[in-house]
């Protein structure tokens, strides 16, 4: 009976998630609707007896791949709005036939497998021990080869990714060294610009420092205070060093 | 309830996925197509585990997952590079087949 | 000596080969080379002409196999050689009059440098002539026929860069490669009915098939001899074969090529025994060509197509006689081998006239010349005195025997026959008789800066030793009927009917007309002044001037229909198979062009490609019951 209701309540909510796969036109909201799937996958898993699978399809599939893609997806532009209009002519009358023509073809073979409803065999039997201890116990058993092997094209994969993204690297990279040369010879300064107010009494970011003589030094206040008109002259400051008195 | 209604809902994702597949410019949503195909074919995968009382439906189903998720990372590397090289992910760029 | 008549073929063919291929390093040997090649089969030809002598006369057959030619099964050739009467007489000829005309070459083509091509050419010529007659079956012997024609053609068309010559060369191959075709299909049909194209086969077949096929067999081989031989209807390309160098119209077109066709018939004539029909169209072919060129040679003013058109005359009277059956074979040949001498002694005359004058060819240019050149005058007028029959040179024995062959018989036949021969000779005194007049005496008329002066040694020697022939083969030959009993084994012993008239009566009747015409060409020719430019004519003249229109006949008649067909093919075939043709590759390729519409280049079309697909693919794998 719950299983009824899980199922008849899911399954439509995922349904209307894939259709936004065909029609959503924002990236971003395609991959929140296969989330929506895939958790309602996770949920008919573990309505089925298979609760690790279960908690596995969350963590792997929904934390991880659906998160990756939302990860490029980011990178590569993530305003974008695709147009939903068809360049290629008749593309879409062929997806839809063959959509629906391999929607029959599998329902009319998997449709024919005899399965006696009252007699579906369940797992409670092979479930004893717990879920995860009946998976382990196959898949470390006679399934043993094939998880190494899982390891080895995991192990590949990443290796791969690594290989497909790299760039290689036609200049040199730019640390310090280099960068401090092209300073020196561009003539700029090679120390760091002064910060503003360093050498007066107040740190104030629109106040210009002062160098011994008194006189301020305009590159210490930020080229866009002084583009706008924001930064002070030092001049009430002047007068305090020049007399040589202080107050405070 | 019959398992069959499981396996009608795994065909009516895996052919709105494959659909997608074929309808989408977006390299990255018809990947998630392919994606849901992969999750459909699961699906079957465990509702027959459970018709015949053999776990070596869901082992089945872990492998597709490590499988799947093993190809979402190089496949979106390919994406990363394709996207670097055209600056865009539009799957009807890349057209020097033609002809 | 007979074992080795192969020679005859191989020595002349191998040097015409080191000629042609040592090129430019034989411009100052090869013409020695010829010369010395066509002197080896003199040699040949004498020791095997002697080693038959020393045989008995029933034993006088020499054949010899030399190699498995064509190993076909049923049909099988053999390559081989049958020496006897007929081929030695023949051989002999060839060789003799070749050499002496190669001898004269040397000096005639002295001025041109492509003379030890031409060597080379004549060389060739003689070695494919001897190949045709001492050939023991057809089909060698259309090796040979084949390998004259191609000598003749490049001879022909020797000086190339003149157009009109070339085309020429081209008529004469066509024409003659109508009368192949007859050969050819001569020898299916005797492969077909008889077994077999080997002569001693064939001829033993003959008896045992049919009238039909053996009518059939001689007509075809007819077509083959009007070809060779320019004889009526395949007669149009003789005149123009006069484009060729002097010696060439002598070796070729006077002694031996065009006699090949009275050598095909003479041969088979067990195969014509069995045929009368064949053997009168024979003789009606024959008649009807010594008339068409007596009347043609009365009208030309060129001296070589003059002397063309006689040798055209003379080979009519010797189809004449060939047509008459075995009484006339011994005395066809007879004439052949006494018209070789006299007609090649008269062209190389003709051609030491042009040297003279300057390579012109025009008789009304002539005139007067017999004192200044006093060798070629002489023997000219041997060879003047053999043709037209005047005892005792040579002509008179060959021809007057034809003459008195062609008047026996019952019916129709004989008059008809030997009136034809009898006109024909009255003719041919008129129009030889012309032509030395015009040529040798009346005043001279000659063009501007003429010198004429007599030939050099190698020209005249050859000519005199020629005119020796013109005067006295002929008695040679005659006495005691020799050469008649000579050639029995071949041509059967036949008793002589008598002819319907009296052989005196005739003989006198001859030298009548012939007197008559000398007298005609003399009063015409001597007595009065020569036109240097041709007088208006009346229309027979016209016609005779124009060769009979045949030119005109044979465009109207075969070329037109033949290109009309031809075009009309053409079009067919482009509109149908080649429509069909082209029309498929059409469509292809637009079946190409638009399956290439598929390859979008874009991943969703091969997405669905492949979709779909894989669709199919499940579809027949599970309704197909997999």
């Amino acid at each position: 009976m719950r299983e009824e209701i899980v199922f008849w309540t899911l399954a439509p909510l995922m349904v209307l998630a894939s259709t936004a796969l065909l029609f959503a036109r924002k990236a971003v909201y395609v991959a929140m609707s296969v989330v929506v799937i895939m958790v309602g996958l996770a949920v008919m898993y573990v309505a089925q007896d298979a609760p690790f699978l279960g908690v596995v399809q969350i963590v792997v599939y929904t934390g991880a791949v659906m998160m990756l893609f939302l990860f490029v997806l980011m990178l590569v532009g993530v305003d974008e709005r695709e147009s939903l209009r068809e360049t290629i002519k008749g593309q879409r009358f062929v997806s839809f036939v063959a959509a629906v023509g391999i929607a029959a073809l599998l329902i009319s073979v998997i449709g024919t497998v005899a399965i006696d409803q009252d007699h579906v065999a369940g797992l409670d039997r092979a479930n004893q021990n717990g879920n995860p201890e009946a998976v382990g116990v196959v898949m470390f058993g006679s399934f043993v080869v094939v998880m190494e092997a899982l390891g080895i094209v995991l192990t590949i994969a990443a290796v791969g990714a690594i290989v497909l993204t790299h760039l290689p690297r036609l200049v040199p990279a730019l640390n310090q060294r280099r960068r401090s040369d092209a300073r020196i010879k561009g003539g700029l300064d090679p120390v760091n610009k002064p910060m503003p107010g360093v050498y007066a009494r107040h740190n104030a970011l629109d106040v210009p420092a002062l160098d011994p003589n008194g006189t301020p030094i305009e590159d210490s206040v930020s080229r866009v205070l002084r583009a706008r008109g924001q930064d002070k002259d030092a001049s009430e400051f002047r007068k305090q060093i020049g007399d040589g008195e202080d107050e405070s | 309830m019959s398992p069959m209604n499981y396996v009608i809902l795994a065909t009516i994702l895996f052919s709105v996925g494959a659909a997608a597949v074929l309808l989408r410019r977006n390299a990255i949503v018809a990947f998630m197509g392919v994606e849901l195909m992969l999750n459909a074919s699961n699906l079957v995968l465990v509702t027959f585990a459970r018709t015949n009382g053999a776990i070596a439906g869901q082992v089945n189903a872990f492998v597709v997952l490590v499988v799947a998720a093993a190809e979402v990372v190089v496949g979106l590397a390919i994406i990363v590079a394709m996207f670097r090289a055209r600056q865009t992910i539009s799957l009807d760029e890349p057209s020097e087949m033609k002809g | 000596m007979l074992e080795m008549t192969w020679l005859l073929v191989a020595v002349p063919l191998a040097s015409a080969a080191v000629i042609l291929l040592a090129g430019r390093a034989a411009r100052t040997w090869g013409h020695w080379l010829g010369v010395a090649a066509s002197s080896t089969t003199v040699i040949v030809a004498f020791g095997a002409f002697f080693a038959l002598l020393g045989r008995d006369a029933h034993d006088r057959a020499f054949q010899e196999t030399l190699f498995a030619w064509i190993p076909g099964g049923q049909f099988s050739v053999d390559a081989g050689v049958l020496i006897d009467p007929l081929s030695i007489s023949f051989v002999l000829l060839v060789s003799v009059v070749g050499t002496l005309i190669h001898i004269y070459s040397v000096a005639y083509m002295e001025h041109d440098e492509r003379r030890s091509t031409f060597f080379a050419y004549l060389n060739l010529f003689i070695a494919a002539m001897f190949l045709l007659v001492i050939a023991n079956s057809y089909l060698l012997l259309f090796v040979g026929w084949e390998g004259v024609g191609l000598a003749s053609y490049l001879l022909i068309g020797f000086w190339n860069h003149h157009p009109p010559f070339a085309s020429a060369a081209n008529k004469a191959f066509i024409v003659n490669r109508i009368g192949d075709m007859g050969l050819i299909l001569a020898m299916a049909l005797m492969f077909a009915h008889l077994g077999s194209v080997n002569f001693s086969d064939a001829f033993a077949a003959a008896p045992g098939a049919s009238t039909g096929v053996l009518t059939a067999i001689g007509l075809s081989l007819l077509l083959a001899a009007c070809g060779k031989s320019a004889q009526f209807p395949l007669q149009s390309w003789l005149g123009d074969a006069m484009a060729g160098p002097t010696p060439v119209s002598a070796l070729i077109h006077a002694a031996t090529m065009v006699t090949a066709g009275v050598y095909l018939v003479v041969r088979s004539g067990p195969l014509f025994a069995g045929a009368p029909n064949a053997l009168l169209a024979v003789a009606i072919v024959g008649a009807i060509t010594l008339l068409m060129g007596a009347i043609i040679g009365m009208a030309k003013d060129d001296i070589k197509k003059a002397l063309a058109a006689s040798t055209m005359s003379q080979i009519g009277y010797m189809m004449l006689a060939a047509g008459l059956g075995p009484i006339g074979y011994a005395f066809a040949i007879f004439h052949l081998l006494t018209h070789g001498f006299f007609k090649a002694g008269m062209f190389l005359g003709a051609g030491s006239v042009m040297h003279g004058m300057g390579d012109q060819v025009d008789m009304r240019r002539f005139g007067g010349l017999s004192a200044l050149m006093k060798i070629t005058w002489v023997t000219f007028g041997l060879g003047w005195l053999a043709i037209l029959g005047i005892p005792p040179f040579s002509g008179f024995w060959s021809k007057d025997k034809i003459i008195e062959a062609a008047f026996i018989g019952d019916g129709w036949k004989p008059w008809v026959l030997g009136m034809a021969a009898l006109l024909g000779a009255g003719l041919t005194a008129y129009y030889m008789s012309r032509l030395f007049f015009m040529t040798f005496h009346g005043e001279k008329r000659w063009t501007d800066g003429q010198h004429p002066h007599e030939s050099p040694l190698l020209m005249t020697v050859p000519m005199i030793i020629l005119s020796v022939g013109s005067a006295a083969l002929g008695l040679l030959l005659a006495t005691n009927g020799a050469f008649t009993t000579w050639l029995a084994p071949v041509t059967g012993h036949v008793e002589h009917g008598e002819p319907v008239l009296a052989a005196p009566l005739l003989i006198v009747l001859t030298l009548i007309l012939v007197a008559l015409g000398i007298a005609a060409a003399y009063f015409q020719y001597v007595s009065r002044p020569v036109p240097v430019t041709a007088p208006p004519a009346s229309a027979p003249i016209l016609t005779a001037r124009n060769d009979f229109f045949q030119d005109t006949i044979n465009a109207t008649l075969l070329q037109w229909p033949g290109e009309v067909a031809t075009r009309t093919l053409v079009y067919a075939e482009a509109a149908t198979f080649d429509g069909a043709v082209n029309k498929t590759a059409y469509g292809t390729a637009r079946l190409g062009e638009g399956l290439r519409r598929l390859q979008t280049g874009k991943v969703r079309t091969y997405a669905a490609t492949t979709l779909i697909g894989v669709i199919v693919l499940l579809a027949i794998a599970v309704k197909g019951g997999l």
